[in-house]
């Protein structure tokens, strides 16, 4: 093998996890506020964000 | 009072919701910065001139050297992270230390299987047992235990503090990686870059390997601000889904 097939697959290796952590890190952001925003519709809100006359 | 001022600030970023907006700031420029240094990067690290000994297989170096400064940089900032948890509690600590271990981990594996891609060429060999592969591939366990230790607890706080005592324990594997080349016999090139005595490397290598490296950091702390940010998201939700269930049983 010659050595343009380890630097090939180096690059390849590094971008495919590179790839990988970006995409999960991406996609777990989504998921996360997707799930704020579906308890914001169901009424259920942090109490620091509630409005100053319904905290009382 | 500059100090106070530097303390107050610093304190201010312990509020969840600060850190928030803070983030949503920074992150964008982050990003945008790390593509411009990874352009950069990699049209030095194809352009300059191959080694005389080593030929065109120096670039993998240009990939391997930042990714192992980040294996060891990220374990770094979770052992900072940990003395945060454990000394002064603060919030944001167990935060960082937890979205830090599955950076570290992508880190640790990217330097690992390029140096085997480097090793079969240069050395004739995928994999030797020698004292700095050999601790890096510790440190690489330590991440994956680290991820299945947060994973495993469902109490976050108390899966905070026995990580930080697991992290601080296991901190003892930077000193042996960094100096295994010089304790031991190995087969892995002794420093280069980060010596007493400067580097060794021709300014040919250094250029792209130093844009690389920055770039490579960079990444690390886009990525994990972002990490930290999905965490707070992560417990913000598990509170309002525990509140959520009280309001039910109350109603009911």
């Amino acid at each position: 093998m010659s050595h343009g097939f380890y630097i090939g697959l180096s690059y390849a290796v590094s971008a495919l996890i590179v790839a990988v952590l970006i995409g999960w890190v991406w996609w777990d952001g989504k998921a996360r506020q997707k799930e704020l925003a579906e308890l914001e519709r169901a009424g259920v809100r942090r109490r620091s964000s509630a409005p100053a006359g319904e905290a009382q | 009072m500059t100090e106070s001022l530097a303390i107050t600030k610093f304190s201010d970023l312990a509020n969840p919701a600060r850190f928030l907006s803070l983030t949503g700031r920074i992150i964008p420029w982050l990003a945008g910065l790390t593509l411009c240094l990874f352009a950069i990067g990699l049209y030095l690290s194809f352009t300059t001139e191959g080694d005389y000994q080593q030929g065109d297989t120096v670039r993998i170096m240009y990939v391997h050297v930042p990714a192992a400064w980040l294996s060891m940089m990220c374990y770094t900032v979770m052992a900072l992270s940990a003395i945060g948890t454990l000394v002064w509690r603060h919030p944001l600590a167990d935060v960082s230390h937890k979205a830090a271990a599955p950076l570290g981990a992508a880190f640790t594996l990217i330097a690992l299987a390029t140096g085997s891609l480097w090793g079969k060429p240069m050395w004739g060999t995928w994999w030797v047992w020698d004292a700095r592969l050999t601790s890096v591939f510790i440190l690489f366990l330590m991440y994956l235990g680290l991820i299945a230790l947060n994973r495993a607890m469902d109490d976050p706080s108390k899966a905070a503090r026995v990580s930080a005592v697991f992290i601080l324990v296991g901190f003892v594997n930077i000193p042996i990686i960094k100096f295994s080349v010089e304790w031991w016999n190995t087969l892995h090139q002794p420093a280069s870059v980060v010596r007493l005595d400067g580097p060794t490397i021709d300014p040919e290598f250094l250029t792209p390997l130093l844009v690389m490296a920055v770039a490579f950091t960079l990444l690390f702390f886009t990525l994990h601000l972002m990490a930290m940010r999905n965490e707070i998201w992560r417990r913000r939700v598990g509170a309002q889904r525990r509140l959520a269930a009280r309001m039910a049983s109350r109603e009911a």
